[in-house]
Formats: C-alpha cells, structure tokens, sequence
C-alpha cells in the first residue's frame, strides 16, 4: 500500500510543475510523467489491460502535443488573467475542493468494494458465468465485445467522428490536390 | 518531418517490424491475454509514427498514402458493424455471439473460441490503428513556418500554399 | 487518503484550465484531469490481495466447465475495467481533435493567448 502513495504523490508533485511552468515543452514533459506514474498504478492495481493500453496512449500523445508546441513562436507567455476574475474562480475552486472531500467519507474503504458483499451484482454474474457464456479467457474482452458491445460501438463511433473533425480541420489543401492524391 | 541519421534509420527499421509483429499478436490474442484490439491498434500505429520519425514524412507516405489509410479505417468500422448485423440475422438479438452460441464453440483457452469476439478485436484494432496513423501523417504534413507569425486574416493564404 | 490524493489531482488540473492564459496549457489541464478520473475508477474496484480478472489454466478444474472458486472470490472489478479502457482511447481521440484547433487558432492569430484572441477580430 505504501508504493500507491509514492505514485500519488510523484504524480501529484509531477502535475503541479506541468502547471506552474513557464517553458510549454516541459509542461508536456511533466504530463508525460503523470500518464507514466498512472500506468504503474494500473499494473499494480491488477488492471493489465488498462496498463498497456494507458502506456501506449500517453507516448502518442505526447506526439501529438509535442507538435502543436515545438518551433512555434511565443511560447512564453507571462502575467495572470485579471484580478477579480481569478479571485472568484479561485473561491469557487476552493468551495468544490472542500465538497468533494466530504463527499469520500462515504464511499467504501479502499481495497473493500461494495460488489464483494453484494451476491447479485453485475460484476459476481460476470466472474462466474463469463467463461460459460462467452468462451473467452479474459473477462474485461468479454464484457466489453459480448455484455456491453453496444458501448464499444458508441466508442467507435466517436473515435471516428473525432479523427474525421481533425482532418476536415487540418486540411489546407484546395479539393483539386486531394483529387491528385488520389490518383 | 525530416529524417534523423544512418544509425538511427538502420535500427528503426529493424525495431519497427518487431512492433508490427507485437501488435498483430496482442490484437489477435486478445480473448485470452490483456490487450485486446484498442492496444493493439494504438501499438499498430505508433509502429508506424517510429518510422515517420526515423525516415521522413514523404517516405512513409510513399508507402502508406492518406487515401488509403482512411480506406482502412472505414474498412475497419464496417467490418464491425457487419459483424453485429450477422448476429441479428443468426442470433435474433444485435451483437449476439452467434458463433459461440450455435456453430462453433471451440475448446476453452485455445485461440479458435469464444466465437466472434477475435473478429471484433481484428476489426477493432484495424479501425484505431488506421484513424491514429492517419491524424499523425495529416499533423505532420502542415506547412511549418519556424519562428515566423501569421499576420491575423491570413487563413485565406494558407490554403493557396503548397503542402 | 487515497481517493483525497486523486481528487487534488483532478482539483489541480481544473485549477489549469480556469486560470491559465496559455491556450496549450488548457488542453494540458483537460489532460491532467482525465488521467485523474481514470485512476479514480479503476482504483474504485480494487480488492486487496485481488487477482487480474484473466482466467489461467489453474483456475478451471479439469472436466468441468466452471471457474474454480478461490478465482471468484479473488478476482478484482471488471467493469470499471471495461469502462476505463473505452474512455483512454477517446480521450486520445478528443486530444487530437483540440489540438488540431489549437494550430488553425495559432495560424490566424499568431499566439496563443487567449486575451489576445478575443480582441482580434479576424
């Protein structure tokens, strides 16, 4: 238990820097650190597949952000926001940080999570009967391409709308070289 | 995006084959080891943007064109949904396991079973790999000016510009 | 303890989003908070001396077609696992799609403060 807090608090300290720097190159850094100390929480959470899949995510995109930053001019930019803006949005800020703190006393104690007292939770239906319904080994795979294909469908979907949005917006190029490229 | 030096361009090449076969291998064993098709693809495409990185942008899309990845992409995204309407046609329900249930049960932990989940997972991970792939080569394919603003109302200009 | 230290993660990259003029630095803060929310749910369904939710070849009894009962009671949450691996990929996804709008605002403008931008008129 005590690596976890390490890796909260490495990460914590990582986040703060990405925010507080001047240079966005090292902001991107930081974040890169941050995706990385939250992969090893994954592994040692028992959550393989999140894992692998968080570590791979995060190296693309610091790809991608790395691009939008680099030889790009005024990268350094100095001075706040107005004043009496900040000071309200801080208050508010503040006011959700202590609402949600009081919000954790009642969720059950890490390490002891309410489907493992409950018998008839959607999660013991598919520990037991997930080999015998679907035949995969791995459970995760199972409710996500068997149980719950639907979401995965909406995933998909979304996925693909988001990348179509970036390229329409990205193209700089008249239809007439599209058509070339073509060919 | 230009290329880097011989050292690098020697190893990538070798590395980037090793990545290929790893991707392939997490997609394809996704019902019975972690990964499953979204890792998979995500490792397919960066197997690719190793290579972008190492050799240049034009000798990747020499290779790989934009209108081709998008033609996997929408490949990938239909074969999905192909493979849902066949479970309302065999099964009676969308996105039954038509396979498991009727025709093929196959033996547990082996890698022909649990029906049409490995085809979702090839579909899956087909569709991720080629939408990043393709929103990675059309970032890098902008014109950069290095250090050098755009005056404001200069979007009319940047479409006239060549690649 | 634990939860408290995800959620001044979630509350730091919030904090980045309301008060910072740089427009990169927003799209960082939408990170930060994204990681923070995946780690919440995922650390949500963990169980102590819990088990990955993959069936090896120890936990099916030869003959029988059922899994062996110490992998039942054993084994973590799957759903929230399900959950999370959906919204890694969206968020990669949408990250794309911001920062693609970050450099067409970056073309027209040429910065990326966000003061300046609203007094252009383009």
């Amino acid at each position: 238990m005590a690596i976890f807090y390490i890796l909260l608090f490495f990460m914590v300290i990582a986040a703060i820097i990405a925010v507080e720097t001047k240079d966005l190159l090292s902001s991107v850094i930081c974040v890169g650190a941050i995706g990385f100390g939250g992969s090893l929480m994954f592994l040692l959470l028992c959550a393989p597949d999140i894992a692998i899949t968080q570590i791979v995510v995060e190296v693309l995109g610091l790809i991608i952000l790395i691009r939008a930053t680099i030889s790009r001019d005024h990268t350094f930019i100095t001075g706040e926001r107005e004043f009496f803006g900040m000071v309200v949005s801080l208050a508010i800020l503040l006011v959700i940080f202590l609402a949600g703190i009081k919000v954790f006393e009642n969720l059950p104690p890490f390490g002891a999570p309410i489907f493992a007292k409950m018998a008839e939770a959607p999660s013991q239906s598919y520990i037991r009967n997930g080999l015998t319904d679907t035949g995969a080994a791995n459970i995760v795979a199972s409710v996500i391409l068997d149980y719950r294909g639907y979401d995965t469908l909406g995933e998909a979907t979304v996925l693909f709308t988001s990348i179509l949005g970036a390229t329409i917006i990205l193209r700089t190029q008249s239809r007439k070289r599209w058509e070339e490229l073509e060919t | 995006m230009t290329g880097m030096t011989v050292i690098v361009k020697t190893i990538s090449g070798w590395v980037k084959v090793l990545i290929f076969l790893f991707g392939i291998d997490i997609i394809l064993f996704g019902h019975l080891t972690p990964g499953g098709g979204f890792a998979g693809g995500v490792i397919l495409a960066s197997s690719y943007v190793l290579l972008m990185l190492a050799f240049g942008r034009k000798f990747v899309e020499a290779n790989l064109p934009l209108p081709l990845a998008s033609r996997l992409d929408c490949l990938g995204a239909f074969l999905f949904a192909t493979v849902a309407i066949l479970g309302l046609v065999f099964g009676g329900a969308f996105f039954t396991n038509f396979l498991y249930q009727r025709y093929w049960p196959g033996q547990a932990l082996d890698l022909v079973s649990a029906g049409t989940i490995p085809l979702s997972n090839v579909a899956i991970g087909l569709k991720v790999g080629a939408s990043l792939f393709l929103i990675i080569l059309t970032l890098s394919s902008l014109h950069r000016d290095v250090g050098r603003a755009e005056p404001p109302g200069a979007g009319k200009a940047s479409v006239a510009r060549q690649e | 303890m634990l939860y408290a230290l995800c959620f001044l993660l979630f509350m730091i990259g919030l904090y980045c989003v309301v008060v910072k003029k740089n427009l990169v630095k927003i799209v960082i803060g939408l990170a930060i908070m994204e990681y923070a929310v995946n780690l919440f749910l995922i650390m949500l369904g963990y169980r102590v001396g819990g088990t990955a939710p993959i069936i090896g070849r120890g936990d099916i009894q030869a003959g029988v077609d059922h899994v062996a009962a110490h992998f039942v009671n054993n084994a973590v949450d799957p759903l929230p696992q399900a959950l999370v691996l959906t919204s890694i990929v969206i968020s990669l996804g949408s990250l794309a799609l911001l920062i693609s709008i970050c450099i067409r605002i970056y073309d027209k403008y040429g910065t990326f403060d966000i003061t300046e931008i609203r007094r252009l008129r383009g």
